[in-house]
């Protein structure tokens, strides 16, 4: 059963398992369940300041960086429990709109699912007409099988969170150095990165075969991540969410 | 201690670290060659890649670490580091970045080594590759070409940091423990460029300037290192072979067992005589000849000196040492790190180095002045790798110093450039000059021939090859592309008109005939002007 990650458009759902709730009603209760939730869940927040036409890039780039280090190849099983894993190619992108080169992991699957999503947290950004706040959440997880009737559990143990400020530009001037200025900032950025990550702090114990897919997103051909999901929210200034711009997300959906 | 380690398990350790060592070198030279890296993911396991990634592992690379390393691995107090410099076209270099892999006292004793370690520095690979794309380095290397170089050395031994100016940097990639020690890779940075636009720099009197200007260009993207690497041509054919060649193709397959790890298995076989996979190394280097061999060219600059560094980097290391530009008209830079905070780290080329080329200058006659005018406007503005590219042909020196200066700018005469203007021929300035050369080719022709071509240019100092980059000219569909092209063929055969005997022959020939064929033609006047007014 092919683990893909889930795109979420609806608010950020923490706590799977809460079914279809209103939306006002997940909202209201998200911060207390996240809370829960999260205790033994390690959490990063990333904040850049970028203009409209940056915001991708600079999205994919955090999103690649992040799950370059949660990748690994793909595991193929043996006898007596051992496990051989497959390789890891790795790219340079280069961003047009900012002077910056991230790597990522040499997987179209994974680049075009990450692309997808970044695609739609931009349109609703421009769309959201406020004040351009938003924020883009990667959450690892494992699932934890539950007894009928209940569904399997989804248990992050580490969310990244980038909180995105759009501004808006007025001279070409002012764009050629915001280009080099966020270029600077993102790499700040994954300096950040590499440094949540190198602490080793808890990692999913190495599952067995039957436990692969509750810890690994197996569905990919050529590269495994650990189990992740991405969701987006746009944000007023005051850091809730803007009502009006999820209900309209969801009449657009519900609507084709 | 070290008893509470099995012997497997120090084996292991040992074979990681050492790989672990080599691979770091790897990610850092490729991140500063300049060209974007692409490597493939593999869903099964081909048991030669180390710490399941795709790296490549270009030979001469790998052939500098291990002789660095010389056998040892990086321990208290033996820190490996690869220092990145930028060398601009006038000869003045600069450090930009030491990366260093060092190894401290603090043991983890309760890590597991073939299962945590391992993919501890899987993860500190992948972090590598990251930041390696970040410092401001990078951005410099990516253009690199026109106005400077990149340039690395590795060293082993003590970690020298003078060369880096004031207030530089520095960033922790990461760490990880292991039963002997704990692995530390870090980069030190200068961050003065960080101010300076990387798309120009300002013209400095002082040493550091960085001087932009027309340049040659670089043949093959490397991160010309400090120190020839050319030890073989296209392909493995001479050159020095790599010791203990089997350690590359030592298989790292590695099994990891799910079960408590008291219980890992670890199955690192040792593929005797296989090769290497091939298909990464192929795919960096451009399957062209003459950008493969243009790599060589570029970092062939000087003879290989195992000189000790000014700096006293340790005697360890073989701190095959760059020689900055030397030529006749600009004095060698050699410049003492450590006086002050902006000097950098130059290049210390005992003069006898600079010496043995210009010696090894004097047997080649460098058909450098004569490929040049033969060619006048093609060179103008672009760069030369012609002699380079031939260059290849001459394989038996791996010390030759293959350089290519453009012509055009910073274009010094070549030494022994020779006027035949005493020789009564139209267009003297342009034959070319067998006369001179002392192995001339029976044939007469000059363009490129193997050595001599190989050699030309070498008269003056600087400018290697860099690489030449059209815009717009990559096609990923075919391998080839404009600037490969352009540089295949870019020697031209000498024009049979200008070779100077059949030239000289012919044209004193032409000379002699002209006033009977006015003879004649005077006779048949009428005829002519008949035709003439039928065109009208």
């Amino acid at each position: 059963m092919p683990a893909h990650p889930t795109l979420e458009r609806t608010p950020s759902r923490v706590a799977p398992g809460w079914g279809e709730a209103p939306p006002s009603l997940l909202w209201s209760l998200t911060s207390a369940w996240a809370t829960d939730c999260k205790m033994n869940c390690r959490s990063e927040v990333l904040e850049v300041s970028v203009e409209g036409r940056q915001v991708e890039e600079a999205m994919l780039a955090v999103l690649h960086t992040v799950l370059l280090h949660r990748s690994t190849g793909k595991f193929h099983y043996k006898k007596e429990g051992t496990y051989s894993i497959g390789t890891v190619g790795t790219q340079d992108v280069d961003c047009d709109f900012i002077d910056f080169t991230y790597v990522r992991v040499s997987s179209e699957e994974l680049d075009r699912a990450l692309r997808k999503v970044v695609g739609e947290f931009r349109d609703a950004l421009r769309n959201s007409g406020g004040d351009g706040l938003g924020q883009m959440s990667l959450e690892f997880y494992q699932k934890k099988k539950s007894r009928w009737p209940f569904s399997d559990e989804c248990i992050p143990w580490e969310v990244w969170t980038v909180k995105v400020h759009v501004v808006a530009l007025a001279t070409e001037q002012e764009r050629q150095i915001c280009r080099e200025k966020v270029g600077e900032k993102l790499c700040e950025k994954i300096i950040n990165i590499v440094e949540v990550m190198n602490r080793h702090e808890y990692l999913p114990k190495m599952p067995t075969q039957s436990e692969v897919d509750n810890v690994f997103d197996t569905g990919l051909r050529d590269v495994q991540p650990y189990l992740y999901k991405i969701s987006f929210q746009i944000t007023d200034a005051l850091g809730s969410s803007v009502t009006t711009t999820m209900r309209r997300l969801i009449k657009d959906t519900l609507a084709l | 201690m070290e008893t509470d380690l099995n012997s497997q398990d120090r084996k292991d350790l040992d074979k990681f670290i050492k790989f672990f060592a080599l691979k770091t070198v790897q990610v850092i030279v490729q991140a500063r060659l300049g060209e974007k890296i692409c490597t493939r993911s593999s869903s099964s396991p081909t048991g030669s890649d180390w710490f399941n990634l795709a790296i490549k592992d270009i030979p001469e690379v790998t052939h500098e670490a291990k002789k660095a390393l010389a056998g040892q691995l990086p321990a208290v107090g033996r820190s490996m580091c690869v220092e990145i410099s930028l060398k601009t076209s006038e000869g003045d270099s600069m450090e930009l970045e030491i990366w260093c892999l060092e190894m401290n006292e603090k043991c983890d004793k309760e890590i597991k080594v073939s299962y945590a370690v391992y993919n501890r520095l899987s993860l500190l690979l992948k972090s590598l590759l990251a930041i390696t794309r970040v410092t401001p380095a990078y951005r410099l290397s990516r253009k690199q070409g026109h106005e400077y170089v990149i340039l690395y050395r590795i060293y082993f031994g003590d970690v020298q940091l003078n060369g880096l100016g004031e207030g530089f940097q520095t960033v922790r990639v990461g760490t990880v423990g292991t039963p002997v020690g704990t692995i530390t890779l870090s980069c030190a940075y200068r961050i003065n460029l960080a101010f300076m636009s990387t798309r120009h720099f300002e013209r400095t009197p002082p040493i550091m300037g960085i001087i932009i200007d027309h340049f040659v260009d670089r043949p093959y993207p490397s991160s010309s290192p400090m120190h020839p690497c050319n030890y073989r041509t296209t392909g493995e054919d001479t050159g020095v072979t790599c010791p203990s060649v089997e350690d590359s193709q030592e298989v790292c397959a590695t099994s990891f067992s799910t079960s408590p790890p008291s219980q890992c298995v670890l199955t690192a076989t040792k593929a005797l005589s296989q090769t290497p996979a091939p298909v990464v190394t192929d795919t960096l280097r451009v399957p062209t000849a003459g950008l493969a061999f243009s790599h060589q060219l570029s970092s062939s600059r000087l003879p290989y000196q195992p000189a000790a560094l000014g700096a006293g980097s340790a005697d360890l290391a073989h701190p095959v040492v760059f020689a900055a530009g030397l030529n006749a008209t600009h004095p060698h830079q050699l410049m003492v790190p450590g006086k002050e905070g902006g000097v950098p780290l130059g290049p210390s080329q005992p003069a006898h180095g600079a010496q043995a080329d210009q010696e090894r200058l004097a047997t080649y006659t460098p058909s450098d002045g004569a490929h040049c005018a033969a060619t006048p406007s093609s060179s103008e503005d672009a760069e030369t790798v012609s002699n380079g590219s031939e260059g290849r042909a001459s394989p038996h020196d791996v010390l030759e110093t293959i350089f290519v200066r453009k012509v055009g700018a910073f274009v010094n005469k070549p030494i022994n450039q020779v006027t035949l203007t005493s020789l009564d021929i139209p267009f003297a300035m342009f034959a070319p000059k067998t006369l001179e050369l002392e192995d001339a080719d029976p044939m007469g022709s000059l363009h490129s021939d193997g050595s001599s071509g190989g050699s030309s240019g070498h008269t003056q100092d600087d400018f290697v090859m860099i690489d030449f980059k059209p815009a717009f000219s990559k096609d990923d569909i075919l391998p080839m592309d404009l600037g490969t092209f352009y540089r295949e063929f870019q020697n031209p055969p000498q024009l049979s008109s200008l070779s100077l005997d059949i030239g000289a022959q012919s044209m004193a020939e032409d000379l002699d005939s002209l006033p009977e064929k006015l003879a004649a033609h005077e006779k048949n006047v009428r005829e002519f002007d008949a035709f003439v007014e039928t065109l009208q």
